[in-house]
């Protein structure tokens, strides 16, 4: 074990994708010789040059297209973008190619290329760099979409998602990169598919995942305080859905929260209360809450920032509302 | 830049090294001609409503597919749009998957999945049939970034038409595949309309080849009605693209002859501009290139006529005649289904 940080245990993930398969690259805007935008990439253009990490214009939708090409082509890219907002000069690509290739040409064409990018708010970056649109992603029939949480989840993901043979989006929680911890020496690749029960309690379940992981945690400890057990859910893969665990906890808590940094309407935990409405109701003795980002776009000034971002003490309050 | 204002038709023995001779002439206007024909059959059976969707024919254009694709290898890659039938059948693709396509069958090269629009065909390298205008090109980089990684001597062919121009995809893949010198044969089949808006009236500079050349692309214009041009120019660009000379760009300057789909009405050409077109169509000009040099002297257009006409049939028969996919089957290729590869190599 030794201390490290999210940022670190993401680089030794890229690190060790790049040394183990020559197929595998890296591409995006100031990933090379500035060394990533949030320097997870920083040292690795002198490790493997500048063919492997691949500085590109500000042209999102040409490089991510251009991963996807190479994907057919039969490399393994792992393309950065920037930040989520600037995703969508590249949504074309994503959700008409990358998305859409394998079914559109019966089979044939399968994208085996994974995206990183960050997301979320809580730097004051304001409202076109502080956006958590995992969401709309997740709405995207053939995309797996992951959002690590934890220092495991950071280094251990990326490998599996080079090895699915479809697209896969990784989405790294900004404000995740500087926190620290403690990290096996031999940590490695893990599962992508299943959530995660990151606590165990009876009372009451708390969806989250990537930004809200450590609000529903924070939550949870306080509410045990009050004699309430919160059992803590990390997504960890948002499509397609781990189901089963979600559904499972309910039916032992009989009561869900879903903690989600995207906005409210449309939203992953609209979608997330629906399966559980749909499919767990009568285990349910209330009705399932949730706690959202304000529907605003995020504004710059701290105070308003804080009070548009859901923190432990909303998910503590509409865990009380509940009933719990 | 090198820049061939209105390259003059290939003489016999031009550095290209490929006379008109017989065979090949032939083979060109074999080519064109099983096009022109599958394309008028396809708006027969779309008057059938055996075809159905959007259905985007090129008669008129057809000399720009074959022209190319005479220049590449089986090994290269091929990136086409909306219009494609013409790419799918001069590179190889069946017209019998071709036309089970367009009906929607299990046998069509897509399975049924694409449709007119999305013909792809993974045993000829062609990677679509895209219907986003500019969206292929990206991915054509793509490919050939992956060609440039992996040391192959190979060449993508990326076609398009003059409204992609105005995207900025268009911009930022030529910008892409000139900054990394990548092997893409930008093919802009400039037919002067992106669907119904007149290149004047979409692009502040309608010389498109100056658009490629401001980001140090090589470029040709061509006649696009003139199979030979194409196909010669193509040569040497495709050589120049797989000698390690980057990117290269040709405007095929050419013309749609019928409506942009099936629901155009055409209210914004005149019908005389049309005409016009026509008499310089690509195949009549062709064949009375061939019988100047008495190629077609002992019956051969007859013959091709022919046998044409027997492969379309057959075609057609094979198309009717082919399966529905199984509705059990919608959800099937969203994902793969091969098992995930196993970890490092």
């Amino acid at each position: 074990m030794s201390t490290t940080t999210y940022r670190e245990a993401m680089r030794r993930s890229l690190r060790d994708a790049l040394q183990r398969d020559e197929r595998v690259f890296l591409m995006g805007e100031d990933v090379g010789r500035y060394g990533g935008c949030y320097a997870v990439s920083l040292g690795l253009l002198e490790e493997f040059g500048p063919e492997r990490v691949r500085d590109t214009p500000l042209s999102e939708s040409a490089f991510v297209g251009a991963g996807i090409g190479a994907a057919l082509g039969g490399m393994r890219p792992i393309v950065e973008i920037m930040t989520v907002n600037f995703s969508l000069l590249a949504l074309d690509q994503i959700m008409n190619n990358a998305a859409t290739l394998l079914y559109m040409s019966g089979g044939q064409f399968n994208v085996p290329l994974v995206i990183r990018m960050t997301t979320g708010a809580g730097r004051q970056l304001a409202a076109q760099h502080s956006h958590s649109l995992e969401g709309w992603y997740t709405h995207i029939p053939g995309l797996r979409v992951l959002a690590p949480a934890t220092l495991e989840d950071a280094r251990g993901m990326l490998w599996p998602a080079l090895c699915d043979p479809d697209p896969v989006l990784i989405f790294e929680n900004g404000a995740l990169y500087n926190t620290e911890g403690e990290l096996a020496d031999d940590a490695g690749p893990v599962d992508i598919s299943t959530a995660a029960i990151r606590r165990s309690g009876g009372d009451v379940t708390l969806v989250a995942y990537g930004g809200t992981l450590r609000s529903a945690l924070g939550a949870a400890e306080e509410l045990a305080g009050d004699g309430v057990e919160a059992e803590v859910i990390d997504l960890r893969c948002l499509r397609p859905l781990d189901d089963a665990t979600i559904l499972g906890s309910v039916a032992r808590t009989h009561r869900a929260v879903v903690v989600d940094e995207g906005w409210r309407t449309g939203s992953l935990s609209a979608e997330v209360s629906a399966r559980i409405t749909e499919e767990a109701f009568y285990d349910l003795d209330a009705p399932v809450a949730r706690v959202c980002s304000a529907e605003v776009p995020m504004p710059y000034a701290r105070h308003l920032e804080d009070a548009a971002l859901p923190h432990a003490d909303d998910v503590v309050a509409a865990v009380h509302r509940l009933g719990a | 830049m090198t820049r061939a204002s209105a390259v003059p038709a290939p003489k016999a023995g031009t550095a290209s090294g490929r006379a008109p001779g017989e065979d090949h002439g032939l083979h060109l206007l074999r080519e064109m001609l099983r096009i022109r024909r599958f394309e008028e059959r396809c708006v027969e059976l779309y008057s059938k409503t055996a075809i159905r969707g959007f259905l985007h024919l090129g008669i008129g254009e057809e000399a720009c597919a074959v022209g190319v694709m005479d220049a590449l290898t089986p090994d290269d890659a091929v990136v086409a749009t909306y219009r494609e039938h013409a790419h799918a059948l001069a590179r190889g693709v069946s017209m019998r998957s071709t036309m089970a396509e367009l009906e929607g069958k299990l046998e069509g090269c897509s399975r049924g999945r694409g449709g007119s629009m999305h013909l792809f065909d993974a045993a000829t390298r062609l990677y679509g049939g895209n219907a986003i205008v500019a969206g292929g090109l990206p991915l054509a980089v793509g490919l050939a970034l992956a060609d440039h990684l992996q040391g192959a001597q190979r060449v993508t062919a990326c076609f398009f038409g003059d409204g992609a121009v105005a995207e900025g995809e268009f911009h930022e893949s030529m910008n892409l595949a000139s900054l990394w010198h990548l092997p893409v044969l930008f093919c802009c089949e400039n037919n002067l309309y992106a669907m119904g808006t007149a290149l004047e009236r979409a692009q502040a500079e309608t010389d498109l080849s100056l658009r490629a050349a401001s980001y140090r692309v090589p470029s040709w214009e061509v006649d696009g009605m003139d199979v030979l041009a194409v196909e010669d120019t193509a040569r040497h660009a495709a050589e120049a693209v797989r000698a390690g000379g980057g990117p290269h760009f040709l405007e095929l300057r050419t013309y749609r002859f019928r409506a942009h789909s099936m629901y155009d009405p055409e209210l914004y050409r005149d019908k005389s501009e049309v005409e016009r077109w026509k008499e310089r169509d690509p195949i009549p000009a062709l064949i009375a290139r061939l019988s100047a040099d008495g190629l077609l002297g002992g019956g051969e257009l007859e013959q091709l006529e022919a046998e044409i006409a027997a492969e379309l049939d057959d075609a057609v028969a094979y198309a009717d005649a082919g399966t529905l996919e199984a509705v059990e089957d919608l959800e099937r290729f969203v994902t793969s289904e091969r098992a995930e590869e196993a970890g490092p190599r």
